[in-house]
């Protein structure tokens, strides 16, 4: 299966979405990431029962902090897909780096200079 | 365990404004236990206004530190090399914490990251509730283990009150009446003989009204 997807994401690896942390996320921000989505497993497939529920908690609570902060919370997303869902991994990312696109490179970037383009981390 | 709130972040970053350089100050104690100031809470803290500040275009610098317990000399005492190139320090514990490095630290701008709320448990994750009154005079043993005090909303003694209704208290339908499961936990136990029991007035003077309280044990003083 030859998909194409947008080649600035970057994939981080995480062991289960459910050790996704508030840290990790804010530090992809602060590290000059326009935008982060997290993949985790179907709902209701998790290996270790809840750890893509749990993922999604967390995101939507740095969702709101980056509301707080200024940031926006637009910039930061969770998906639900399976390992054998490469075609909507594709669509994903496509979906996710129009999205932040339309939102425009992060505020954050303007005082990095040199920093490399990055639309988007997966985890 | 102390239960304590962190404020809405864009207060602490107010109180923080004219600082280029603070260190934040997680407490391995309570705060810990309640998710509002440890070591966790105090970098997704320092991060926040990390972003805060670099897209108001004015940098801030963080230090951050995790203490053992802030409301204890001997472990703030190590933070001395950190406090020296800080504008100001900002505590996560609970109030005592923040006095105590503001007593510590005296010529730092010392300011608080939470609300200290009540003294209470985990009831479930991230859940917490009131338990204890710290009226310094404890009752709970002619009470079935039921804290009047802090879980009758009127701290009344010899309730329930007309407020009580199908044991719930008037001030809200999710708030038990605390008489009432006193009156049901003692008439389980077979003790409401006990209830009837005449009590001389509470000695309030044991708790704030008799204004700051200290605790003296002199066998364990040193020196």
């Amino acid at each position: 299966m030859r998909l194409q997807y947008s080649s600035n994401i970057r994939i981080i690896e995480m062991p289960c979405s459910g050790t996704i942390d508030h840290r990790v996320l804010l530090q992809a921000f602060e590290d000059g990431a326009d935008g982060v989505f997290v993949a985790g497993c179907m709902e209701g497939d998790c290996h270790f029962q809840k750890g893509n529920y749990r993922a999604k908690k967390r995101v939507n609570a740095v969702k709101k902090l980056l509301d707080e902060i200024g940031l926006g919370g637009d910039r930061l997303e969770m998906y639900n897909l399976s390992a054998a869902m490469g075609p909507r991994f594709a669509e994903i990312a496509n979906e996710m780096t129009e999205r932040i696109r339309q939102l425009g490179p992060s505020p954050l970037r303007k005082d990095k200079a040199g920093t490399s383009r990055k639309e988007g981390d997966v985890a | 365990m102390i239960i304590a709130q962190q404020k809405p972040i864009k207060d602490i970053a107010a109180m923080i404004e004219d600082c280029k350089k603070v260190l934040l100050v997680g407490c391995a104690g309570c705060v810990t236990v309640c998710l509002s100031g440890g070591e966790k809470e105090t970098e997704v803290l320092a991060s926040s206004l990390r972003i805060m500040r670099r897209l108001q275009g004015n940098p801030l610098e963080t230090v951050t530190i995790t203490a053992t317990r802030q409301c204890d000399p001997e472990y703030i005492e190590p933070l001395e090399n950190l406090v020296k190139d800080v504008d100001a320090i900002i505590s996560l514990a609970c109030g005592v914490g923040v006095q105590y490095l503001a007593e510590r630290f005296h010529d730092k701008w010392v300011v608080p990251a939470q609300n200290t709320m009540f003294v209470g448990g985990s009831r479930t994750h991230g859940v917490w509730e009131e338990r204890c009154g710290l009226c310094g005079d404890c009752i709970l043993h002619r009470t079935g283990g039921i804290c009047p005090i802090i879980r009758c909303s009127k701290s009344i003694l010899n309730g329930p009150c007309g407020g009580s209704q199908y044991g719930k208290c008037e001030i809200s339908k999710d708030v038990d009446c605390a008489w009432q499961l006193i009156y049901d936990r003692m008439k389980a136990l077979g003790k409401l003989d006990k209830l009837m029991e005449i009590q001389p007035p509470k000695d309030w003077s044991k708790s704030r009204d008799g204004g700051p309280r200290k605790a003296i044990r002199e066998d364990v003083m040193i020196g």
